[in-house]
């Protein structure tokens, strides 16, 4: 890989526009198109540009699979836990009004709660995805 | 929490299931068996308020009826919950010996959140009043389904999954289809705004089709013949625990689908008198108690045997509902749960036979009756159950569907009912007359089961002879549940 320079500088260039592209759409989410699974993908899809040009190995150093995998149930949690914070607060499960003083902020916060539920998980799904095609073999968790 | 209950029904076993993929194997089990009874303990609050109160409606988010979610708890939902979640609770404590031998101890873990995932999509299809919601628990229960089956020991279990993940995906498109087709001419998703705004436009010919997609695609989840091609290899070669627990709640589950499209959302009048749903569903369901009743017979593998005998009560199940009377209705709903106690008792048996043996196929099992004793027992009481025997349930069940079948005067279709009464006790009796006439192989040691198999196993035989002595309690709430859906919403 050392003398393709230009894939590998380029490369390098692009991941963090690539992580800020991504957190953009899930912030801009709840106003304008996009949302968590959108940017899960997009999240994971600069792990997977990194896997491609610097090799599976180097990758597993940056993500061990492990992570990913905790990742995939994570955002589970996160989901499911803003819709039990919004029983604990007198409200119905997922009830996002009651999550702040003013209900349009409460909705506000909720939808971007469970939208970082749902990148979590795809971004921590599609990672392990490409790790079990890519290894070929079994990847330990 | 009490007003929260039906949310937290289903939604502590979705927490659940990532915390059981987080910890190891063995907390896991102690997290799924939380999950399992849990659910149980809910639902039965949840009957006991339905019973004094009436219907519940939950609003999820917040959102009134039709706009949000609703979840509507009745009489014949909540019924199923029950079922769901005590064949989850007894499941759970059988399963930690049979799983812990059956599946590699690093998928244990992963293993334990597939099952509460199915469980929680289950009890969620139970309690939900919005058909979308219906589709993504259907999604949620099918693929957590197809990834234990794929766990099974024996190979084929890998192709076994797959050929259900094909056929239960086609199923599960027709449902979205059907509900799509729905959403498209009334713009709600409730079941009960659906049902007020249907017959306005049940002229259109897109309604029809929509019933047709929404039939095609359940039937084939709850295995009618002949959609059933999927269902023996997926019961033969999962995990004996696996096996018990989706015979039991998984097809059952599909059945309350069909009553609540057919009665609930669309009317009897609709699907009865304008789509002539008997004259499909009735034939279907005879052939498939003769047909895959004489299939049983030849089998030699005996959770294959249990499987073909699956899809004929299905059968059982089906030709109460085509009835379309509040005596057929009320029968099926009780074979429901009749059927999900025998043949959990009988597929944990043979799950006994597994663990002890490590092959059910029939020339395996000879002398069981002595070296296996307790096990063996419990595989009678659960097959004279399946004969209907009285003073077991399957003598309940076929009671009321006798009695509905000569209610509309259908003398035939009761014939149909005891022939298959006798072909069960032929493929039943086949393994009996192995395991206690036939004299044990001295080669090698076999032991009986580990009594956290036998009890929950014991649990369900003893159940099914209580409920086949006492039905006073399943009968009242079957009738109850059945004149719900038939009276339409209260």
């Amino acid at each position: 890989m050392d003398d393709r320079l230009i894939l590998r500088i380029g490369t390098k260039f692009l991941i963090p526009f690539i992580l800020i592209f991504a957190l953009y759409v899930q912030f801009h989410g709840d106003y304008g198109p996009g949302g968590g699974f959108q940017a899960g993908v997009i999240f994971a899809a600069a792990f997977v540009l990194y896997a491609l040009v610097f090799g599976l190995g180097n990758a597993i150093k940056v993500l061990p699979p492990r992570v990913s995998y905790i990742c995939g149930a994570l955002g589970v949690v996160i989901y499911v836990g803003v819709g039990y914070v919004s029983m604990v607060l007198g409200g119905e499960f997922l009830n996002y009004n009651v999550l702040a003083h003013d209900p349009a902020h409460g909705q506000h916060y909720g939808i971007i709660g469970v939208e970082l539920g749902v990148l979590v998980t795809v971004f921590g799904v599609m990672v392990a995805l490409f790790y079990a095609f890519a290894g070929r073999r079994r990847i330990d968790t | 929490m009490r007003e929260n209950l039906p949310a937290l029904l289903v939604v502590v076993p979705l927490l659940l299931a990532p915390v059981a993929a987080l910890v190891g194997r063995k907390a896991a089990w102690a997290v799924a068996a939380a999950a399992c009874w849990w659910s149980l303990y809910a639902s039965i609050a949840l009957l006991q308020r339905v019973r004094a109160e009436g219907t519940i409606s939950y609003e999820m988010g917040g959102w009134a009826p039709p706009y949000g979610i609703e979840y509507r708890i009745d009489l014949a939902n909540i019924f199923v919950a029950i079922i769901v979640a005590l064949i989850g609770a007894v499941t759970i404590p059988y399963a930690r010996k049979s799983i812990a031998k059956e599946i590699s101890d690093d998928r244990g873990a992963l293993f334990y959140a597939a099952f509460i995932l199915c469980l929680t999509g289950l009890l969620g299809i139970a309690v939900t009043g919005d058909v979308f919601n219906v589709f993504v628990f259907l999604e949620i229960s099918s693929l957590s389904a197809y990834s234990m089956i794929a766990l099974g020991e024996d190979r084929r279990a890998l192709t076994a999954a797959f050929h259900y993940l094909i056929m239960g995906s086609v199923g599960a498109s027709f449902i979205v289809i059907g509900i799509g087709l729905m959403y498209v001419m009334t713009g709600t998703l409730n079941m009960a705004d659906l049902a007020v705004r249907l017959p306005e436009v049940a002229d259109n010919r897109t309604i029809p089709v929509a019933f047709t997609f929404l039939t095609v695609g359940i039937t084939l989840k709850l295995a009618l013949f002949p959609l059933h091609l999927w269902l023996p290899n997926a019961y033969t070669y999962a995990p004996s625990a696996v096996t018990a627990f989706i015979a039991s709640t998984a097809t059952k589950v599909a059945v309350y689908l069909l009553l609540r499209f057919f009665f609930t959302v669309f009317g009897e009048t609709f699907s009865f008198e304008v789509m002539e749903l008997d004259r499909v569903l009735m034939p279907l369901s005879i052939v498939a108690i003769l047909a895959m009743s004489l299939v049983a017979i030849y089998q030699a593998n005996v959770k294959r045997l249990l499987a073909f005998s699956s899809v004929a009560q299905i059968g059982y199940m089906v030709l109460g509902i085509s009835f379309g009377s509040v005596l057929g209705v009320t029968a099926g709903i009780i074979h429901l749960f009749n059927h999900a106690l025998m043949k959990g008792a009988l597929f944990m048996a043979m799950g006994c036979v597994m663990y002890s043996v490590g092959s059910v196929r029939i020339e395996k099992m000879a002398g069981l009756g002595k070296v296996m004793p307790w096990t063996m027992a419990a595989f009678v009481g659960g097959g004279l159950s399946l004969i209907g025997v009285p003073a077991t349930v399957g003598f309940v069940s076929k009671w009321y569907l006798v009695q509905a079948a000569l209610e509309r005067g259908l003398w035939p279709v009761a014939g149909v009912v005891l022939i298959g009464s006798l072909m069960a006790a032929i493929y039943i009796w086949k393994v009996v007359e192995v395991a206690y006439f036939q004299s044990p192989d001295p080669d090698y040691e076999i032991r009986e089961a580990p009594l956290s198999m036998l009890i929950p196993t014991w649990i369900l035989v003893a159940a099914s002879f209580y409920f086949g002595i006492d039905a006073s309690l399943t009968a009242s709430v079957a009738t109850q549940a059945a004149e719900t859906l038939i009276g339409g919403l209260p």
